[in-house]
């Protein structure tokens, strides 16, 4: 397996942008910031896959956990509650602010 | 400061999703307005089940004809209205049948002789019932 | 979209594939469904006999696997680290065949009630626990739960202490997520089978708990 590109923990930001086509990061987190909390693995693009290109580079995978209040503006719940996603490594890049401690 | 900056940033694209409503996908729907979830629940029917069989099958490893991802492709390209409209299984053998035509496994014209086969045959075992 | 003949006719003979509804027109998506697979048998991609048991295979599939793998986690410390670590091998050890797909079992636990969505499509432990119910798969519960979780899982009965984190796992790529629920309270001394019992698919898919016999 290849050397992930964020470690365990580190601060990632979903990028923000807006392709057409078979994505997996979801819309509502697109420029939200959290932390890696788990590496998954090295897995086939979907972004590839789903257009018949099997044999692709793979990408890393990871588990990232978000505040709720950090993607909710108006997030109704408690401070503490969260939201893990699997997002690939194209998707993430090191969080431009400080997540908050 | 850091907490200002976040919200600012997930403000950013709410706003932007006002004046660009296409940059998200009518499948991506994590976060939108939706009434109650209705918990009542259907039986599978057993062409549904077979619809699912197709694709485990075409998707196993033995013959990988159909990725999962294309699958979800598929269904995705079908658009809002077909999306809203056809149900769970009905989005599935939709894009089944479009994925295996576009890769060549089966063609149109052999796939709508069938159809037309099948319903015949249907009509016809239904007629054979008798009058009521 | 579907055809609509106005017959009368009453039920036929059985079709040889068993079509589920004799005395109505196929719809059009019956019609695609029928022809698909007949095309991919006469092609030879796979046999009358891999497509039965096939089927048999997703019959037999219930939450009654996922209920049993939870029982042992909650007797069975050591099956419990080995679940969390791999959820397939683990559930291999109780002879179910949870396929190769991988499962993340999240576990719940005084601080944290975990619930489980995908909101992109219907990403679901198929082969740990069957189907998925109509409700996981709808635009309601793919659209609120993560953004509103607390009011879903109200809906579902379910009322988590504010001093519980709740936490929504997104199947967005290639994990299939169960919840390990926590083992209610006065089922000392009940049996695994026992304890089995009380699991439902719902808490395994985090928008219940199980219920306590104290209850």
């Amino acid at each position: 397996m290849n050397e992930p590109r964020f470690p365990l923990g580190a601060a990632v930001q979903i990028r923000r942008a807006w392709p057409p086509g078979h994505v997996r990061a979801p819309w509502y987190l697109r420029g939200c910031s959290g932390s890696v909390c788990h590496i998954v693995g090295e897995f086939g693009n979907p972004e590839e896959m789903a257009y018949g290109r099997y044999d692709g580079t793979k990408l890393m995978l990871y588990r990232v956990r978000f505040r709720q209040s950090d993607v909710w503006p108006d997030y109704a719940g408690t401070p503490q509650d969260t939201l893990e996603v699997e997002v690939y490594e194209n998707w993430l890049e090191p969080a431009q602010a400080e997540a908050a401690a | 400061m850091a907490l200002r900056i976040n919200i600012s940033l997930t403000h950013t694209w709410a706003m932007t999703m006002d004046k660009n409503p296409h940059m998200r996908r009518h499948h991506d729907m994590g976060g939108m307005e939706a009434g109650p979830v209705d918990r009542a629940e259907h039986d599978y029917a057993p062409w549904e089940k077979r619809v699912d069989a197709i694709l485990r099958l075409l998707s196993d490893p033995k013959r990988r004809i159909l990725r999962v991802d294309e699958l979800r492709r598929g269904i995705e390209d079908l658009g809002p209205g077909a999306y809203d409209e056809l149900s769970y299984y009905e989005r599935w053998i939709a894009s089944i049948s479009n994925m295996l035509i576009e890769k060549g496994v089966i063609s149109i014209d052999e796939l709508g002789r069938k159809m037309a086969e099948v319903e015949a045959r249907h009509e016809a075992e239904r007629a054979k019932g008798g009058t009521t | 979209m579907s055809d609509s003949h106005e017959h009368s006719h009453p039920h036929g003979q059985p079709h040889p594939f068993q079509p589920d509804i004799e005395d109505t027109p196929l719809t059009h998506h019956q019609l695609l469904e029928l022809a698909v697979g007949e095309l991919l048998m006469e092609k030879g991609i796979f046999t009358g006999d891999e497509f039965r048991r096939t089927l048999e295979d997703i019959d037999s599939r219930n939450p009654a696997d996922g209920a049993k793998v939870v029982a042992r986690a909650w007797v069975d410390p050591d099956f419990k680290a080995r679940l969390l670590t791999d959820t397939i091998s683990a559930a291999a050890e109780l002879g179910v065949d949870a396929g190769t797909i991988p499962i993340m079992t999240v576990e719940n636990t005084p601080d944290v009630h975990n619930v489980i969505v995908c909101t992109l499509c219907s990403c679901y432990p198929r082969l740990l626990l069957g189907l998925p119910p109509d409700w996981y798969k709808s635009r309601a519960y793919r659209s609120r739960v993560v953004r509103e979780p607390r009011k879903v899982l109200a809906e579902f009965g379910s009322k988590i202490p504010d001093s519980v984190e709740v936490r929504v796992h997104d199947s967005t790529a290639e994990l299939r997520y169960m919840v390990l629920p926590m083992r209610p309270e006065g089922t000392d001394g009940l049996s695994e089978a026992d304890l089995a019992k009380l699991v439902s698919r719902d808490c395994m898919v985090g928008v219940t708990l199980p219920d306590s016999p104290l209850k």
